[in-house]
């Protein structure tokens, strides 16, 4: 089957089968490798893009349920103000372990601010619950939210210990 | 990239090729500027034998300066998320007195005859570089300083380097690395033993905050692992194995696999019993992944199960629970009499702990790309351990090792899973069979089922304390995996375990039982177990004295004292230093504010501490700091800690110094090895009052 997509500002055309996740379509039918398959399942969030700029699940949308839809990736999300402020946050507290689960991370942060500019400590938290890093790097994950968001970067339940 | 033209090394008459010494050559480098070839100390591979520098051979490590004053500098060991392509330059730019800013990194290819060790494991990559690296880079300075003089016509003795520049005092003249490099590519490169090192006092690089080299390219997507490696012509591969280990292929539908959409090839893989080798199994190749993996749904494959089928989690509990009173088949460690200690105490406590097979689940899942033609083979393969991956496919492809390229990619997660290569030797199987480049690709099942599991463990813990509530006797018999009286991998237990040596009657043994599975280590291998199962024990020995948690273990460490490690099953033990342990306890107990802290409904504060394993044998450790290897930012307010122990790699909010304070230990020529390897650490956690499905570790480690 053929489909456009518009993905990062661009009408892509692609030759797939209707079921093929639209994880598979961007890594290898467009060569974007930035967005990583790790459970296939919609589990750990590593495969995290927009969506019409609501953070989703790319291995568990199909290449023929994407649509008109406006699909953006890590490769792409350094165009919106937002999520170049997420991408610099992550540089400067250096957030960065292994890496893989980064771009997933920093997908449904910026879609997160990109709604909710002055998140809480439970908005982060509920926002980025299904995203998982294996190395644990999850309190810089936060801390770099709070820098690209501007907000003091002190966890309120660790300050009142 | 192209692999160096080397030799097969013919090993000498013992089967290991002899040590070799470092050394180096500096050359003009293409484009102009000096190009610093050299080798490290190589001690026992026998996979290659470069030519030596007189011989005109092309070495693969070196440090290039080019006019425009750039530094590029190879990194020659895995890259896992423990942030050591960047770290290893650090050591050379450090003496080099380079401009960080103008350092830029070529990560390696395997090649233990030019690197020496390049493996992510066992905490070694510091203490093993930390000198050898140095000198590289004091040598390269030597010839810059020496270059600069010759211009000047002054003594080399007047001239300065700081940050790419070279000063001579007295005149105020300056020159930059660049405009010096080919000039130096002129000059002898000095005798790397002879050179001279920084005194720590003046580091710059070493110590600091650096960002990781790849963080840019990570946090914009750009390729960097080994899952997006692309070559041209290639093609997509899954490989199916039996769900039992051990077992093979009986038949499969290939037919209806090879009728499906996109699929090109579809074969049965007689392999062997050597878990990371080649398994009996069947690959599928498509033209693209997803069409591999839509076509394995329709797979139908009847398995020989083999024996390992009998064996299961719940069998296993019930034979230990049998076992578990039962005299032990072997002593691990015996000292005075815990019967007759048992005996007259005034408690006796049991208890029996146990902990799962657990699956390293690293988020990238295992793949592999390779590329076999004409007796060669090209790999690219996020490992943590290249050269035994490169012997495997030797081995079972029939290649001789020297015409096996290995390109480390940079692995999402290793914690151990990745020091055994079965899915290489599974990609450059399946690359010669189909006579094209294939990438293979596991899915979360197959990396689940197929791991090298840390092993499951069950201990029955017996203790008594005398009537003050002093620990008197201590007993473990741990029930664990092997055969023959030898554990399985990962599965073993040290005679020098804690608190072995502090308690006056103290046992430890073992039963083993025979085992199918495979079993590997996985990040501190051993620790991560029976520090919950030990430290959690001596919890309860606390309570049943009436004690503090943390007090109770200060008693039980007693007056400081040290006690000499000893060689293990798994190498040398580290000294036990009580008395520097007692510090970190005492530290992490006053920081967490043990006793005072303010507790919220249903949470707890826990303490515990684990002397932890050895990062290298005490004479090659020159007691490194790894602070050079870590990352802190300078806003969070965070402190990372070891590079080592990547699970508890922060410790949000502590300012830990710990007893021996990193910050004198880099002032230290000897730094503190309790940043490299952990020679002891002390952690103490928050317990159970995580509101959020976030895990928020908070620990202290020193």
């Amino acid at each position: 089957m053929k489909y456009s997509i518009h993905v990062n500002g661009a009408i892509k055309r692609v030759e797939a089968d209707a079921d093929t996740p639209l994880l598979w379509v961007l890594r290898d039918t467009l060569n974007l490798k930035g967005t990583k398959f790790a459970c296939g399942t919609g589990m750990c969030g590593a495969c995290t893009v927009h969506l019409n700029g609501a953070a989703r699940r790319s291995c568990l949308i199909s290449i023929a349920n994407v649509g008109s839809g406006v699909v953006t990736t890590i490769e792409g999300i350094g165009d919106t103000p937002v999520g170049k402020k997420v991408q610099q946050a992550w540089l400067d507290i250096d957030v960065v372990q292994c890496g893989y689960c980064q771009a997933g991370q920093i997908m449904s942060a910026a879609a997160l601010l990109a709604t909710n500019t002055k998140p809480s400590d439970a908005d982060i938290d509920h926002a980025m619950a299904g995203n998982i890093c294996r190395c644990a790097t999850y309190p810089r994950i936060r801390a770099a939210i709070k820098l690209a968001a501007g907000l003091p970067m002190i966890d309120a339940r660790e300050a009142d210990a | 990239m192209k692999r160096l033209e080397i030799t097969a090394a013919e090993p000498a008459g013992d089967g290991v090729v002899h040590a070799r010494r470092a050394f180096l050559r500096a050359s003009a480098a293409l484009g102009g500027g000096l190009l610093l070839e050299f080798a490290l100390p190589v001690r026992g591979f026998a996979r290659a034998n470069p030519q030596s520098p007189a011989e005109g051979g092309v070495l693969g490590a070196y440090v290039r300066i080019s006019p425009d004053g750039l530094v590029t500098i190879t990194s020659k060991n895995p890259e896992i998320g423990q942030g050591i392509k960047t770290m290893l330059p650090m050591l050379i730019a450090e003496e080099l007195d380079a401009d960080w800013s103008k350092v830029r990194i070529d990560q390696a290819l395997s090649d233990p005859a030019v690197f020496g060790r390049q493996v992510a494991g066992g905490s070694r990559a510091t203490p093993l570089n930390w000198e050898p690296m140095r000198r590289v880079g004091a040598a390269a300075r030597q010839m810059l300083v020496l270059a600069a003089s010759q211009i000047w016509a002054v003594p080399a003795s007047e001239c300065q380097t700081s940050s790419g520049v070279v000063r001579h005092a007295p005149s105020g003249q300056t020159l930059d690395y660049g405009a010096l490099a080919s000039k130096a590519a002129t000059i002898a490169a000095p005798d790397l033993k002879a050179v001279t090192l920084k005194d720590p006092k003046d580091f710059r690089i070493i110590g600091t905050p650096q960002r990781g080299v790849d963080s840019p390219a990570v946090v914009t997507g750009k390729p960097l692992f080994g899952i997006d490696v692309d070559l041209p012509g290639m093609r997509h591969a899954v490989f199916v194995k039996c769900p039992v280990f051990g077992g093979a292929v009986n038949h499969a539908n290939l037919e209806a696999i090879l009728a499906a959409p996109g699929v090109s090839h579809a074969f049965v893989v007689n392999g062997g019993q050597t878990f990371d080798g080649l398994v009996s199994g069947v690959a599928i190749v498509a033209d693209s992944w997803w069409a591999a993996a839509r076509a394995r749904r329709k797979l139908e494959v009847d398995w020989n199960e083999g024996p390992t089928a009998a064996q299961d989690s719940a069998g296993f509990a019930a034979r230990a629970a049998v076992l578990g009173p039962q005299p032990p088949e072997l002593s691990i460690a015996r000292e005075g009499d815990v019967d007759a200690a048992l005996a007259g105490a005034a408690h006796v406590i049991e208890a029996a702990y146990s902990y799962p097979f657990l699956a390293h689940a690293a988020l990238e899942p295992q793949n592999c790309t390779a590329h076999v033609q004409d007796g060669k083979a090209e790999i690219w393969a996020p490992t943590q351990n290249p050269d035994s991956g490169c012997k495997i496919v030797a081995n079972t492809l029939g290649l001789a090792e020297a015409d096996i390229t290995i390109h480390m990619m940079r692995c999402g997660g290793g914690f151990g899973r990745r020091l055994m290569n079965d899915y290489m030797v599974e990609a450059a199987w399946i690359s010669r069979e189909i006579g094209a480049p294939v990438k293979l690709l596991w899915d979360r099942e197959d990396d689940l089922r197929h791991d090298f599991y840390r092993p499951a463990g069950f201990h029955f813990f017996k203790a008594g304390l005398d009537g003050a509530g002093k620990l008197v006797a201590f007993r473990d018999h741990f029930i664990s995996f092997g055969t023959g009286g030898k554990f399985a991998n990962s599965a073993g237990l040290q005679p020098v375990e804690f608190p072995a040596r502090f308690v006056p009657n103290f046992e430890l043994g073992a039963t083993l039982m025979a085992l199918g599975v495979p079993t590997g280590p996985m990040r501190a291998p051993g620790s991560n177990a029976l520090a919950f199962a030990f430290q959690s024990f001596i919890d309860e020995l606390a309570f049943a004295a009436r004690r503090d948690a943390v007090q109770f273990r200060l008693d039980l460490l007693g007056p400081p004292r040290i006690y000499a490690g000893t060689q293990g099953p798994n190498g040398a033990t580290p000294d036990f230093d009580s008395g520097r342990m007692r510090a970190v306890l005492e530290r992490v107990a006053d920081r967490s504010g043990w006793g005072k802290r303010p507790l919220r409904t249903r949470s707890g504060l826990g303490a515990a501490f684990y002397f932890s394993h050895w990062a290298t044998s005490p004479r090659s450790c020159r007691r490194p700091s790894l602070r050079a290897a870590t990352f802190a930012s300078k806003k969070s307010g965070w402190q990372p800690t070891s590079a080592a122990t990547s699970s508890i790699r922060w410790a949000p909010r502590i300012k830990s110094k710990g007893p021996q304070s990193t910050a004198s230990a880099r002032r230290s020529d000897r730094p503190s090895r309790s940043s490299a390897g952990a020679r002891s650490r002390a952690i103490s956690m928050t317990i159970g009052c995580c509101a959020s499905t976030v895990l928020r570790p908070w620990m202290c480690i020193s």
